[in-house]
């Protein structure tokens, strides 16, 4: 029983981590119809960012608010004054991306060294719920939470503001919502922001669960590409879903079946590619 | 093929049967059969980018497959030509799979795809310890004599490559020449057209794609023949990268194009990794220079320099008002 609960909670807990990581990566997707290969590296770099700011004895939260920020900044950089030089060249704004990604991980190598950084949870979440005889890891059930708020907000600001109305319409037309005159470009540079920013946020709540270590970023990008194949590009719901779908497969995939953990996420891919190729709840095609 | 193009190739092809007796050195000649090895990765995935348009970022999973399927059935037993046959069938068998999968979706998601497939064939090289020792890799117990030839040194190892080489190049060559190869480039440039001329165009690029494939399968499995050991860091993301950039930076839909930057590359990851650690970040940079300012690549991009300054001698003849009628 008890194994069942941790794994249930360490399922979501990941699942939530992941939407942090794919609702960006998604809404990118969806508005530049391009995948950020950067995307991993910004959750890596965001772990190593708090990683610093824990050891400078800041607040985990705030560490975890600083290094959304810092690593909002390197998104907006990445968008504003490279992406930006290829304009209409999707092709070769995705390679620029990956190019990005091995140096920053390369930089993070050379700063932060080889060796796995711990970042520890928060000391009053560390001590588990206990009900019923059973225990329940409180930092994880607080991961999940968080996840959900960053949900409801992200619902919220999509479908209830006009710049969510700004973003759904270059979502669904994008040459028709420059036309009606929405500031296009400035859109893509906050839609950046903001998933680099959830990106960097995750790596840190992140943190306590997975440490922060080299390739990192590779463990974290094809869960992400996944999440986004199977719930497809551009829409929240999706993430969603796909977050958790991934979360629970992954988690038991590595604690039943560790030597196919990731033949467990290939099947599920294989299905939705094979009888659904928008996804399950796509907006654009992949 | 012009008299130009054959006196190159009659160059090209005694300097590289002469190398060994230019460069004596057993470290060069080993770094010259890499940049042979990389030069049919590089090429077989060009015939993707360069006549197909479709960006692939998981060309490593077939080093990855080709590679255990050979290692574990010579550990097992098997007659090495029996292991390296199998190693190529199953490795075609899973780019026929992926390929199907792949081409669900036209563009990025291609990519997308590819790569997700290239890091889930990872991680259960990474993950399935029992079968492929995991982080650690596992070795090949002996180099294959092909046809009772010892290809233990330096120089008959180089030797062989050249013959792989120079079939996989010769092989590609045919097939940019072939009806199929042009039929797969109009796909490239006019997919709706060619379906109203009654191309079945997904099939074009699902062959494609698995001939690809087979020459990546090729390569991977020189590599591993090379160097005698496979572990999962040779099917990571960066590998696949690394090939694609040099396709792109010799030039892709040129055949000279991705040998050359397959040497470029080779050469420099070799020469960097003796001195300095930072090869990620030079490999980074070099992709988003090439991205930004060479996007043709090198060998256009020359070729066009050539043409433009040999253009500037002649006199008035080739203004460009009158464009020339051939």
């Amino acid at each position: 029983m008890q194994f069942w609960i941790i794994q249930t909670l360490n399922s979501v807990a990941f699942g939530g981590l992941l939407f942090l990581l794919s609702s960006g990566f998604s809404l990118i997707f969806g508005l530049m119809r391009i995948p950020n290969l950067a995307h991993g590296a910004f959750f890596m770099l965001g772990a190593y960012f708090g990683y610093t700011l824990l050891s400078l004895k800041f607040n985990f939260w705030l560490a975890a608010i600083g290094a959304g920020l810092g690593v909002g900044l390197v998104g907006i950089i990445l968008e504003r004054f490279v992406l930006r030089q290829l304009p209409g060249n999707a092709q070769g704004q995705v390679l620029v991306t990956l190019g990005l990604s091995f140096i920053v991980a390369d930089l993070c190598l050379l700063v932060w060294t080889g060796d796995p950084m711990p970042l520890p949870a928060p000391a009053e979440l560390r001590p588990p719920l206990r009900y019923f005889g059973l225990a329940f890891p409180t930092y994880r059930l607080v991961v999940l939470g968080l996840a959900l708020v960053a949900a409801i907000g992200l619902y919220i600001l999509m479908e209830r503001t006009r710049i969510g109305a700004m973003i759904r319409a270059g979502v669904d037309d994008m040459e028709m919502a420059r036309g009606v005159g929405i500031p296009v470009g400035r859109l893509f540079t906050m839609v950046f922001l903001l998933g680099a920013a959830l990106a960097g946020t995750g790596g840190v709540l992140g943190g306590p669960i997975l440490n922060a270590y080299p390739g990192l970023d590779a463990d974290m990008l094809p869960l992400a590409l996944i999440v986004v194949i199977l719930g497809g590009a551009g829409s929240l719901l999706g993430a969603f879903v796909g977050s958790f779908v991934v979360g629970f497969l992954y988690n038991f995939g590595i604690a039943l079946v560790p030597d196919l953990a990731y033949f467990v996420l290939f099947l599920p891919m294989v299905l939705v590619l094979v009888f659904l190729p928008q996804g399950l709840f796509g907006r654009v095609q992949l | 093929m012009n008299r130009g193009n054959l006196i190159a190739l009659a160059i090209a092809a005694v300097l590289l049967l002469a190398l060994p007796r230019i460069i004596t050195h057993e470290f060069y000649i080993n770094m010259a059969s890499q940049c042979l090895i990389f030069a049919i990765l590089a090429l077989s995935i060009n015939l993707m980018l360069g006549f197909g348009g479709m960006v692939s970022l998981g060309h490593a999973a077939y080093i990855g497959v080709a590679g255990y399927t050979c290692i574990l059935l010579t550990v097992a037993g098997y007659h090495p030509l029996i292991a390296a046959i199998a190693a190529l069938a199953l490795s075609t068998a899973s780019a026929a799979l992926f390929g199907m999968l792949s081409l669900r979706a036209p563009g990025l998601g291609f990519l997308m795809i590819t790569l997700a497939l290239g890091q889930i064939v990872w991680g259960i090289a990474y993950r399935a310890n029992t079968l492929t020792g995991g982080d650690n890799g596992i070795s090949l117990p002996a180099r294959p004599q092909p046809f009772g030839f010892d290809i233990t040194t330096a120089t008959s190892f180089y030797y062989f490559t050249l013959i792989v080489f120079a079939a996989a190049f010769f092989a590609m060559w045919r097939f940019s020449r072939s009806p199929f190869g042009a039929s797969l480039m109009g796909t490239r440039d006019q997919p709706r057209r060619m379906r109203m001329l009654g191309h079945n165009v997904w099939m074009v690029q699902w062959l494609t794609f698995v001939i690809a494939g087979f020459w990546g399968s090729v390569g991977g499995l020189m590599f591993v023949y090379y160097n005698v050991f496979l572990s999962p860091h040779a099917l990571t993301l960066q590998q696949s990268a690394e090939i694609l950039l040099m396709a792109i930076l010799g030039g892709a839909s040129s055949l000279t194009g991705p040998v050359v930057g397959a040497v470029i590359i080779t050469l420099i990851k070799n020469v960097v990794s003796t001195y300095v650690e930072r090869w990620n970040t030079l490999l980074g940079a070099i992709f988003i220079c090439v991205i930004i300012f060479m996007p043709l690549g090198l060998v256009p991009g020359f070729r066009a320099l050539w043409l433009r300054l040999r253009n500037r001698n002649k006199p008035k003849a080739a203004a460009p008002a009158t464009e020339p009628a051939e």
